[in-house]
């Protein structure tokens, strides 16, 4: 432990600590740009400057990469660090493109923030600016370049963080810009959608691409009928953007605000990761007992398998040909849904609201559809939906809780917790114990759960040892195949998630800037909201929830047969490495 | 957008064993990339994406890392240079004679920009800073010939010189 003092006020904190950590410990928190913890750490923007007094004499250092020393006397706030920030934010705005009223994070920006706590002179460095075009040729994010500050949080959470490696700095001096190598598009490029990009970015840089009015227009067509599902870690964030504190379940009011929106059906996804994981657990089975393409991975990420099919090929056939609990949902009401109600599948407009980019990729992926249409129509982020909230007048916070709509209504714990790093293994452990030990009394395998990027663990099941690891996080997923590869690790089934800590920390979820993921952890707490959710279930196994029971009686027969296999079941293809 | 280049790559065999021998010996050196792409413009001449992707995969790391460090410095090309190597020079006493016309009227005429190669691979133009002949400003060079006192109408005239050898 080192003790120094910060604007006159001693402080003790550990050695490894920055002045910015120490800082709130006495409360004072220091704006910072381009740093992001367990992101970005580089000290380039210059914003958290603080002034450092040695040996009588004054300097300015970044204080996000800067060590506390025992003895170190620290001012965050003097004139010479307000007059330091201010220039540098004038200076940053020079280039930048101040379409701040229509902006996606005109609300919500860390620049305008900034600007307008400095009172700065966003004209004061006035210069011609470089127009650049906008990359919307993808179906998950657009990048805007002329709204970039360079602040390489993106391109550190795509590197070093996801490894995916998709984007990166071109160029020099003035004409520097973020981008894909050869000025690709990121359709074109190695990019997995996993929106991290967009989570880190402190401006409008990047976000996902917008299909509200898509889901408008359908609503106010009276030819189609508009039926919405939730992913389980929606009710987890999106009181975020309603100012609710990080981990409030907002279930009944999510519902209740959707029904609103004009809709006439609002279902819960959960029910399809159950499904999933029925599916899945009987594929693992099947395959442990052929012994053939082991470890099996879940399939459950858009980000992960477009991962694998970029970068590790030779893994496709490991990958579970499960759809996501998002296309089995899809593929369920275009199909079973659709009759039952005597819909034409072509009227029945499908919307799904998703913590995730990449799903939007999905469900353009030919090989996910039973028709030449889409099973899902449209995948909304969780910012979507609370946009559209906001848009439709609602009150959210003021909302009574409302339940889903039948015949999608009931969830289990299982497909509940599987918004979080090792639910998914959670819930197919789950199940698996109880098909192996006939009626496991087991529920809680809480050796999967927690942040860290990789996990381990043995079980065993019907009397066979059963090695199963969790990741999260491609540069962890990277890490594991590496492992498999080398033959160094040895399992029989993984769980991966693209976003570090899982779907609730997904690319599609509430961006929540500096003041925040600095000093919190947005992960854990976003997922405890899960795991309270799922003590309280009546059911905690997905094979024993009753509307995945009725879907088996009454249209599919058994897991992985037939019309299962046609339906819920999908193939992989082999993309460009670069 | 990617947009594919207009002068195929022609890259052999022979050369590519011979780039992945170099990096196979440069790989385990931290900061391998700088001397891998210095001998990648060596063998090839400039940087292509075929290239620059035979680098990444041989050193492990992103595609974008690599376009990032070959499009910072300026001694690397991302486009092959041509049979004839035009390089106007830019520096102060070239330019104050009016060298950017120059430079702009010859990106007209061959249908390039700066930096670029004509699709049948004939010119490629490039600018440089002062060749030494301030005296005779705005100068320009073609392979090892030096035209001084350039104006835009020469242009034509000494571009044709180079069309003709080729012919002949």
């Amino acid at each position: 432990m080192v003790t120094l003092k910060i604007n006159g006020i001693s402080v003790t904190v550990p050695e490894n600590y920055t002045i910015l950590q120490a800082a709130k410990e006495i409360n004072v928190e220091i704006p910072s740009l381009c740093y992001l913890k367990d992101v970005n750490c580089i000290g380039s923007c210059r914003v958290c400057v603080v002034e450092l007094i040695e040996r009588g004499k004054s300097r300015l250092v970044a204080s996000c990469v800067y060590p506390v020393a025992e003895g170190m006397e620290v001012y965050t706030n003097t004139p010479a660090v307000r007059t330091s920030r201010r220039t540098t934010i004038e200076l940053i705005l020079s280039t930048h493109h101040k379409k701040c009223l229509s902006c996606v994070r005109g609300n919500n920006c860390e620049l305008q923030k900034l600007a307008f706590d400095y009172g700065v002179d966003e004209d004061r460095f006035a210069q011609e600016e470089i127009k650049y075009d906008i990359d919307d040729l993808s179906p998950y994010i657009v990048r805007d370049n002329n709204k970039c500050i360079m602040c390489r949080r993106c391109t550190a959470a795509c590197n070093n963080v996801q490894t995916v490696g998709a984007i990166g700095e071109i160029a020099r001096g003035y004409k520097v810009h973020i981008g894909c190598a050869f000025e690709k598009s990121l359709d074109e490029s190695v990019c997995v959608g996993c929106g991290q990009c967009i989570v880190a970015c402190p401006v409008g840089a990047l976000s996902e691409k917008s299909q509200i009015d898509e889901v408008w227009d359908a609503i106010a067509n009276p030819k189609k009928k508009v039926v919405v599902f939730t992913a389980p870690s929606i009710r987890a964030t999106l009181g975020e953007c309603f100012d609710m504190p990080v981990g409030t379940n907002v279930e009944g009011k999510m519902v209740a605000a959707i029904k609103r929106l004009g809709v006439d059906g609002v279902f819960n996804m959960d029910v399809t990761a159950d499904l999933t994981i029925v599916e899945e657990a009987t594929e693992l089975l099947e395959r442990m007992e052929k012994g053939s393409s082991l470890p099996m991975f879940t399939s459950c990420c858009p980000g992960w398998v477009k991962f694998v099919e970029h970068q590790y090929p030779e893994f496709m056939p490991n990958l579970s040909t499960c759809k996501s609990p998002q296309q089995m949902f899809g593929a369920v009401l275009k199909n079973y849904y659709a009759q039952k109600n005597g819909i034409n599948p072509k009227d029945l407009f499908v919307v799904s609201i998703i913590p995730c980019t990449a799903k939007k990729f999905e469900c353009t992926r030919a090989e996910e559809n039973a028709f030449d249409f889409a099973d899902v129509d449209v995948s909304l982020t969780t910012r979507e939906l609370s946009k559209m909230i906001k848009g439709a007048g609602l009150k959210f916070t003021d909302l009574k809780d409302e339940q889903f709509d039948d015949p999608f209504e009931t969830a289990t714990g299982a497909g509940a917790i599987f918004g979080a790093t090792g639910g998914v293994m959670e819930a197919a452990l789950r199940t698996a114990a109880d098909i192996l030990d006939g009626g496991s009394k087991k529920i809680e395998f809480k050796e999967v759960r927690g942040t860290e990027g990789i996990k381990e663990a043995t079980y065993t099941l019907g009397g066979n040892k059963l090695h199963i690891a969790v990741a999260s996080g491609l540069g962890n997923a990277r890490k594991m195949l590496d492992g498999i590869k080398s033959g160094e690790r040895h399992y029989d089934f993984v769980e991966i998630m693209a976003c570090p800590g899982g779907c609730v920390n997904g690319g599609g979820q509430p961006v929540q800037g500096d003041s925040v993921r600095n000093y919190v952890d947005l992960k854990s707490l976003r997922a405890k909201a899960l795991y309270d959710a799922d003590k309280k279930l009546k059911y905690r196994k997905s094979h024993l929830n009753p509307v995945v029971r009725m879907l088996y009686d009454e249209y599919f027969d058994a897991p992985g047969k037939h019309r299962a296999h046609r339906l819920l079941h999908t193939t992989y293809v082999k993309r460009e490495k670069y | 957008m990617y947009i594919k280049p207009a002068v195929p790559f022609k890259g052999t065999k022979a050369q590519e064993i011979e780039l992945k021998e170099f990096i196979d010996l440069e790989k385990s050196q931290p900061g391998a990339l700088m001397p891998v792409l210095q001998k990648a413009q060596e063998i090839y001449g400039y940087l292509p994406i075929e290239v620059q992707g035979m680098v990444a995969e041989g050193l492990g790391i992103s595609l974008s890392e690599v376009y990032g460090v070959a499009t910072f410095y300026s001694q690397f090309s991302l486009n092959p240079k041509g049979e004839h190597r035009i390089s106007v020079c830019l520096g102060t006493a070239c330019y104050v004679k009016g060298a950017d016309k120059i430079l702009e009227g010859i990106e007209q005429r061959l249908g390039i920009k700066c930096g670029e190669c004509t699709p049948d691979g004939v010119f490629s133009i490039d600018s440089c800073r002062c060749v030494g002949a301030c005296g005779l400003a705005p100068v320009m060079m073609i392979d090892d010939d030096v035209y001084g006192r350039m104006t835009v109408d020469q242009i034509d005239d000494i571009l044709k010189k180079y069309t003709v050898k080729r012919k002949k």
